[in-house]
């Protein structure tokens, strides 16, 4: 096990004048990372020892109680060598829901962020082979919006039906 | 002459109809095609291993290509990207056949009342027996195995003809589908007409 | 032709015509459950694979923000159902960090033998139906005998032998009985004989090491970069096991070794897991000899863990407390914060990303699933090997549908 490196101090060298919110919940930390500069930090965590991404995941804001952004965009990183984690987040807000694709600096990260854009409508630039990972591909709404109820809009009644007769 | 061929043959001879010959050796050789996919797929493997041992109850030829089997036992939740691959194996399946739906999730969606899930297989496909139980105990899939012989052996017909009477789909009619109807009227959303071509 | 040279961009397109495309799946047996490869063949070798996933999608973490920290246990048993256990472990293991609870000692060991008896539970499984898919039946019989030894250890304890449900909140359903801890301690005495069989038949099996070795070799630095974990990295060298490197339960207390191989291929991760059930006999065998007394939910009074159930039924403090934690709008507040908790399942680092928006119920609960990283890192293992490897490096990196699609 090495030493856990300084990220706090890494970041704000890496990235100068930009607002990072850093904060801390029962020993976990985190920092708020603007979207234009997420690709930027991402490389620059990496380069710090952050070598393996966690997960990818998202948050919908919409029904959060003093939420002002309506889409939290989730990296969960860790150095495999001390064990040290980092839970770095990001805002999105309608229309504009795009974000520079993690894939070239974690392959780890290439089904995580097409799970993303399957369940929320987050595109992901630079990705080699972005489409829906789970759904299918006539599926058209984002079923983890909290504006899509919980038992769909009918999709899963609209197949045909065979009777034992005809088949 | 008569006495004579009882006497050489005895018991080794008896007259029956064919149906319930056919329906007989159907019933006993049961060719299942396990379409697992999910929990109860767990329970299915259970069923078939060591402690359990279905083969007991000739059943035990586990085919995974539909055109080998007769008996198609749905384990596990079926999901709205599976359903059409699910028909499409029901229909490559040489008559005659019959379908298990087992467990809860195949039954009626079970615990997943959600957008994705199909609930209850019955609505797209007919089903001959239904297994409750979240998965189903091994125990219960073997005595759904032979309730379903008894079935066969009490309705069978040698070219099929009890399953030209049903007509009609096995689980709720398209338009009681409370729900459906509902977001219909609520959204005004259209869903699109099934456009569908059987592949045989 | 080699690999390196197809992968070479100044190919000519013309070869790429030339491949083959074969779909596996998504009803095939090596497939266990429901996924679809499609393979770009040059005669028998695969150039590239291109998984198709989703069959078993079936909405599990919009579930979680209708149902409340108790209600969604028996929704995560459906999760990765070769391990129902684990994944209670680890979803509440996760509400507790978020919560801030500190568990009772019984409790702690109570979860820890379970954890474990699922790993083997598992890894039984999992090397059993590998060596099915290659062939051999036997072992597979073998290992379905030692499941349901453990199937009856979580039916005498729960009450269900597949699914549980058995962890709450703070504490456990029910309590064990001393006849449980005597069939754990009996499955202790009878398992290192049925496993010293399971593994005669497979390890030194010359069919099976070679139909395995060098087989689906995933390197690494791959390993790292796509966030595989638990026996997928540890068999490519990675030495990385959250029980040791960020404990939980009892894992501080109790003495274990992490199993790591060098190789990288599906026979190292076949391995893997032979040597971690026998870890893990190690742990319940430590932890069911040292199986303090006590509750095994934390504190009675609060609005934490649920009453004992002869109390609910018995008196009325006992209802009204229960009512008070069952009932919506009147259950413990939670945080407005998100957290991450993470356990070593038996498959891989299982967590959960939950955000709460203060009351007894996930506004989002996000499963960081080991099976699907470790799923999109196949296109890396198979590219090179032969069609009939993919069964085996399927069988190896054990994927589990319903913990894949969710």
């Amino acid at each position: 096990m090495s030493e856990s490196t300084n990220l706090k101090e890494v970041l704000e060298s890496k990235l100068p004048g930009v607002a990072l919110a850093w904060s801390e919940f029962r020993s976990q930390q985190r920092v708020r990372v603007p979207a234009l500069q997420i690709a930027q930090a991402l490389r620059a965590l990496r380069d710090a020892g952050m070598d393996q991404i966690v997960d990818i995941t998202a948050v919908d804001m919409l029904e959060y109680p003093g939420a002002t952004d309506r889409f939290e965009v989730v990296y969960l990183l860790l150095d495999t060598q001390s064990g040290q984690r980092l839970t770095v987040k990001t805002h999105l807000n309608e229309p504009d829901l795009k974000l520079p694709s993690a894939y070239p600096i974690w392959i780890g990260a290439d089904w995580l962020e097409r799970e993303v854009y399957d369940m929320f409508g987050i595109v992901f630039e630079g990705h080699p082979n972005f489409k829906r990972l789970l759904l299918p591909d006539a599926f058209e709404s984002f079923p983890l919006r909290k504006d899509y109820p919980v038992k769909g809009r009918g999709e899963r009644h609209n197949f045909p039906i065979i009777t034992r007769a005809e088949s | 002459m008569a006495t004579q061929i009882n006497k050489q043959l005895g018991d080794n001879v008896f007259l029956t109809s064919i149906d319930a010959a056919a329906s007989w050796a159907r019933a006993n050789s049961l060719w299942p095609m396990p379409f697992a996919t999910a929990c109860c797929g767990i329970e299915l493997m259970s069923t078939a291993a060591s402690k359990h041992d279905l083969s007991r109850f000739g059943s035990e030829v586990m085919r995974f290509t539909p055109r080998q089997c007769d008996l198609m036992i749905v384990a596990g939740r079926v999901v709205m990207k599976m359903i059409p691959v699910l028909q499409r194996i029901w229909l490559q399946m040489p008559e005659p056949k019959w379908c298990i739906s087992m467990g809860a999730c195949a039954c009626t969606g079970g615990v997943f009342d959600t957008y994705a899930v199909v609930q209850g297989i019955d609505r797209f496909l007919p089903v001959d027996i239904y297994i409750p139980g979240c998965p189903p105990r091994p125990e219960q899939l073997i005595k759904a195995i032979m309730d379903l012989q008894e079935k066969i052996k009490k309705t069978g017909t040698y070219n099929a003809r009890e399953f030209k009477l049903r007509i009609l789909p096995d689980g709720p009619s398209r338009f009681d589908q409370d729900e459906l109807v509902r977001i219909r009227e609520r959204n005004g959303f259209q869903l699109e007409e099934p456009k569908y071509d059987p592949i045989h | 032709m080699p690999l390196d040279l197809i992968e070479s961009p100044d190919l000519d397109a013309g070869y790429r015509e030339g491949l083959w495309t074969l779909n596996f799946g998504p009803q095939h047996p090596a497939t266990h459950t429901t996924l679809r490869l499609v393979l770009k063949l040059d005669g028998e070798m695969v150039v590239e694979a291109d998984p198709d996933i989703g069959f078993l999608h079936s909405g599990f973490e919009k579930l979680a923000e209708v149902l409340d920290y108790n209600q969604y246990v028996t929704i995560v048993d459906r999760m990765n159902y070769i391990s129902p256990m684990a994944n209670e472990i680890a979803w509440h293991h996760a509400v507790e960090g978020l919560l801030g609870i500190e568990l009772t000692p019984r409790c702690k060991y109570i979860r820890t033998i379970f954890a474990e008896l699922m790993r083997i539970h598992d890894h039984l499984l999992c090397t059993g139906t590998c060596v099915l898919d290659l062939g051999g039946a036997t072992a597979f019989m073998y290992a379905f005998n030692e499941r349901e030894k453990i199937y009856e250890i979580c039916e005498r304890a729960s009450g269900q032998r597949f699914h549980t449900s058995y962890t709450r909140v703070g504490g456990l359903l029910y309590d064990v009985t001393d006849d449980w801890v005597a069939m754990v301690r009996d499955f202790c005495k009878t398992f290192p004989r049925a496993y010293r069989d399971f593994a005669g038949l497979v390890m030194k099996n010359r069919i099976f090491v070679e139909r395995t070795r060098d087989v689906g070799v995933l390197s690494k630095a791959d390993a790292i970069a796509g966030g595989a974990t638990g026996p997928v990295a540890r068999a490519s060298g990675v030495e990385r096991d959250l029980r040791r490197d960020e404990p939980y339960l009892a894992y501080n207390d109790l003495d274990f070794d992490v199993c790591c191989a060098q190789g990288g291929d599906c026979y190292s991760r076949f391995q893997v897991r032979m040597m971690e059930m026998v870890e893990s006999l190690k742990i319940i065998e430590q932890a069911i000899e040292n199986l303090p007394s006590g509750p095994v939910f934390i504190s009675g009074t609060g609005k934490e863990g649920l009453p004992d159930k002869t109390e609910v039924y018995r008196s009325i403090e006992g209802l009204i407390h229960h009512f008070e934690n069952i009932m919506p709008n009147r259950q413990m507040p939670s945080p407005k914060e998100s957290y991450y908790g993470a356990t070593e399942s038996p498959n891989g680092e299982l967590g959960y990303y939950i955000v709460s928006d203060g009351d007894f119920k996930a506004y989002r609960a996000r499963t960081r699933p080991p099976s699907v990283l470790h799923f999109s890192l196949f296109n890396r293992m198979i590219r090179g090997c032969m069609l009939s490897d993919v069964a085996a490096v399927l069988g190896s990196i054990n994927i589990i549908a319903a913990e894949l699609d969710r």
